[in-house]
């Protein structure tokens, strides 16, 4: 019956396989193609397996050659390693990406109203929305930056959120990510791998472009200058050469068009900064930051830190020079405060959320804490302030050592801790083993722009976790990305 | 420009240029001994030591290697990762200040020098380089001149360019004056140098192949290799694109380019330098030169040129680098409302 769709072609590069028991990306629980996935199925069955081996060995060369890598934290050699790439892009029709936008834009502003309300009235609390208890023991939640205005009211100005689809094809967010979100390079990179590897496809399907993502962010950044300054400086303020996202880093300064920092590079005088340059100390206005608040300056937060500028957040303070993101926004990453961003969507918008959190449970609740304890083997869980897929436990997997050991850190700690049940992430076919398609685990990191208006890359990263099984996407551990295309109809 | 990117620049073009000079040093003295007969030991360290002593880095030399043979000083010159002027570890150098400022440098030179770096470090540049060494340093001019083809060709004229100039034409003087040096031994103190025999004058054309200066040397002079002709085009010629009075008056434009200021004045103690530096060479004669002793000469010439380098980070990249204590102190005190 179905069997023929596929029998023409002689040399199949793209086979099917069966979704099993996980919502799969391309394929029907049936075995169909979905309609949004048709053309490129066409492409791939179009391909002998030499000729698709030489596409994708002639962009992991171009990857390579561009230094199109990222350094692993604890590799010996401190090697770069390219961020493996899959040459079958994620797919979204036209319909479901307005939905996901509208979702995306009710949430950052949702969370830009809350931080607001944090540092300033605290509404939300005095209204018994959110126990005092977790903002005040907030790993991130800087009180120094109370009653201060941050310029243009904004807190989060670029911000990715975590998007997940279940078994039943429903998107959830699985976590937002409100300090510095890397992956953005990514996006823009893999789509100019693909436009190279398969030019006449583009034409043909119609998928919206990402490339004006770096003139929106500087679009974003000059907003947000502090008042009077006709022409403001911006730059971007990295750790340094040796951090993960390096790459990242530069290509972003150098698609704006903007100086790249590192802290040594500046200067604070009579609390405003200052770059220094060959002809002397030029004036700086809007820095966007890749540096986590605990590091930015040394006089106000970690004392060894050798990364930040002495004196920057006075000069914040003061009004000359803006941030972006804003100092504090850490508190929104916590994800303690995730469980409650439905809450601040209706207490703020008076809205249902238009996309679900993962259900989560939180340590600290003791009818929460009971119900984890006692399924220890059956739940993830997250420490409240850890990223990068790391400080996780992951029931259905874990040995029983591993499950005791987390036992001892919820009852040590329990604020910082939540606990969700496991979810089968959607799947995608992915090339592996060097000879075939099978279906792995993708997750979505859109990219969030808040300036004067809200923008939203089309798309974003699609990260696969490509060990078999295996639900980790994180480039750190295991994990690969592919191009996301989002499309002008819905086929 | 930041200070900081301004000296990765001139770094990256000094280690590029670096790594060239010791390709074509190492490749040029590897075949030179193929035209002499009856190499003893004695007659090759004799051969090989003086390019390490040239280099300056005699001492180091002798830490990691009890002799100086061939595959000794050829392993020191091109591999060793623990010397750091090694043919590898200044491309590598190179590569690593060139990946700090990638935002500075186009996207075809960043792939050309990394291209390299991968080639250099691989297995099979080893196995090149057991085979043919020759074919080794090849690749690794052909990628030099490449990446300077690049630069010429893509990069904007803006003040890293000028910075990346300076860089090259300091390190190539620098160069061009240790190759000479090479061979001071057989060459009286001071004074004219006597004939030579023909061994002897192999070497010092094998010091012109060394600079790729063979040919434009021979339309100048004849076929006649003498100690004092070399020297005098190496020293003293103002066309050839190697000789240390052509690296020097480029020094000196990309410096002055640098700061804008005209012809015939000064703004800083680099230009100083290297103005005078440039006077003197034009206005030398050879035999002052030798009057002065090759070797002396030639030392005397390196210090300037590091003093140069010196006066240059002076004014343009040191801006008084505080300590962090120091620089938290400043704050503090100029955070105080009372």
């Amino acid at each position: 019956m179905n069997g023929t769709r596929y029998g023409s072609c002689n040399l199949r590069v793209l086979k099917r396989y069966a979704p099993e028991s996980f919502f799969d990306e391309m394929y029907t629980a049936a075995g169909e193609v979905r309609p949004h996935y048709r053309r490129i199925e066409q492409c791939f069955t179009g391909l002998n397996p030499e000729e698709f081996a030489r596409k994708r060995e002639a962009v992991d060369l171009a990857f390579l050659r561009q230094g199109i890598t990222f350094n692993v934290y604890g590799d010996s050699q401190g090697t770069e390693r390219i961020f493996p790439f899959d040459l079958v892009p994620r797919i979204i029709p036209h319909r479901e990406w307005e939905h996901l936008e509208r979702g995306l834009a009710q949430r950052i502003t949702a969370l830009n109203l809350f931080l607001h309300d944090l540092y300033h009235e605290q509404r939300i609390v005095k209204d018994g929305v959110i126990p005092p208890f977790y903002i005040l023991s907030g790993k991130h939640f800087r009180r120094e930056f109370v009653n201060f205005s941050v310029p243009k009211d904004i807190y989060i100005h670029v911000c990715g959120s975590d998007l997940i689809r279940g078994a039943d094809g429903r998107y959830m967010v699985l976590e937002d990510n409100a300090r510095c979100p890397s992956g953005v390079s990514y996006v823009l990179e893999n789509r100019r791998a693909m436009k190279r590897t398969f030019p006449g496809l583009f034409e043909q399907v119609g998928v919206q472009p990402v490339d004006h993502y770096p003139q929106e962010l500087l679009k974003m950044l000059q907003y947000i200058a502090p008042a009077g300054v006709a022409d403001p400086t911006v730059v971007l303020l990295t750790p340094g050469a040796y951090n993960s996202a390096y790459f990242e880093h530069t290509y972003l300064a150098r698609q704006m068009g903007i100086e790249i920092v590192e802290g040594r590079d500046l200067l604070v005088r009579d609390a405003r900064v200052f770059m220094r340059t060959t002809k002397g100390l030029q004036p700086v206005h809007v820095i966007y930051r890749r540096i986590d608040d605990d590091f930015i300056d040394p006089t106000v937060f970690r004392r060894d830190s050798m990364l930040g500028v002495p004196g920057l957040v006075n000069a914040y303070r003061s009004g000359n020079v803006s941030l972006a993101n804003s100092i504090g926004t850490g508190i929104a990453d916590d994800k303690v405060m995730y469980y409650f961003v439905p809450k601040m969507i209706k207490y703020y918008l008076d809205q249902e959320p238009l996309i679900d959190n993962v259900p989560t449970f939180l340590a600290n609740e003791e009818k929460d804490r009971k119900y984890i304890l006692e399924n220890l083997d059956k739940l993830v869980v997250k420490a409240a302030n850890e990223s990068g897929g790391y400080g996780m436990l992951m029931g259905p997997h874990a040995t029983k050592e591993e499950i005791s050991l987390f036992r001892k850190k919820i009852e040590e700690d329990p604020r910082n801790y939540i606990a969700q049940p496991m979810i089968s992430l959607s799947r995608h076919p992915t090339y592996v083993n060097d000879s075939e398609f099978e279906g792995r685990h993708v997750d979505l990191r859109p990219f969030i722009l808040y300036g004067e208006k809200i923008v939203i890359v089309p798309g974003g990263l699609t990260r696969v976790a490509l060990r078999k099984g295996s639900l980790v996407v994180n480039s750190s551990q295991g994990g690969g990305s592919k191009d996301t295309w989002v499309l002008y109809g819905d086929e | 420009m930041l200070s900081r990117v301004a000296n990765c620049l001139y770094w990256m073009s000094r280690y590029i240029e670096r790594a060239e000079n010791t390709a074509r040093l190492v490749d040029t003295n590897l075949q030179l001994l193929l035209d002499f007969r009856n190499l003893n030991e004695q007659r090759l360290a004799e051969h090989w030591l003086p390019i390490v002593q040239a280099a300056g880095d005699e001492e180091a030399f002798f830490k990691l290697h009890p002799k100086a043979t061939a595959a000794a000083v050829t392993e020191f010159l091109v591999f060793q990762p623990e010397n750091p002027n090694s043919l590898v570890q200044s491309i590598c150098q190179a590569r690593e200040n060139a990946r700090m400022v990638r935002d500075q440098i186009t996207f075809e030179l960043w792939e050309e020098l990394n291209r390299l770096y991968l080639f250099v470090r691989s297995p099979r540049a080893r196995d090149l380089w057991r085979s043919s060494p020759s074919e080794f340093f090849q690749e690794v001019k052909a990628s030099s001149l490449h990446i300077i083809g690049i630069t010429y060709a893509t990069l904007l004229r803006n003040e890293g360019w000028y910075f990346l100039q300076a860089g090259k034409f300091i390190e190539r003087a620098d160069k061009t004056s240790r190759i000479l040096d090479v061979r001071y031994q057989t060459l009286p103190e001071k004074g004219m140098p006597t004939e030579v025999s023909q061994a002897e004058a192999l070497e010092w054309s094998a010091i012109l192949r060394s600079c790729s200066a063979l040919d434009s040397y021979k339309s100048l002079y004849g076929a006649d290799v003498t100690p004092k002709s070399v020297s005098e085009f190496l020293i003293l010629n103002g066309d050839f694109s190697r000789s240390i009075l052509f690296s020097a008056n480029f020094l000196d434009q990309a410096l002055r380019r640098i700061s804008g200021v005209p012809e015939g004045r000064l703004s800083n103690d680099a230009e100083r330098l290297a103005g005078r530096l440039v006077a003197e060479l034009r206005f030398s004669t050879i035999e002052e030169v030798f009057d002065q002793g090759l070797h002396n000469y030639l030392d005397v010439l390196q210090q300037k040129l590091n003093d140069i380098g010196y006066a240059l980070f002076q004014a343009y990249i040191f801006q008084s680098f505080s300590s962090l204590e120091e620089e938290i102190l400043v704050q503090q005190e100029e955070q105080q409302q009372q």
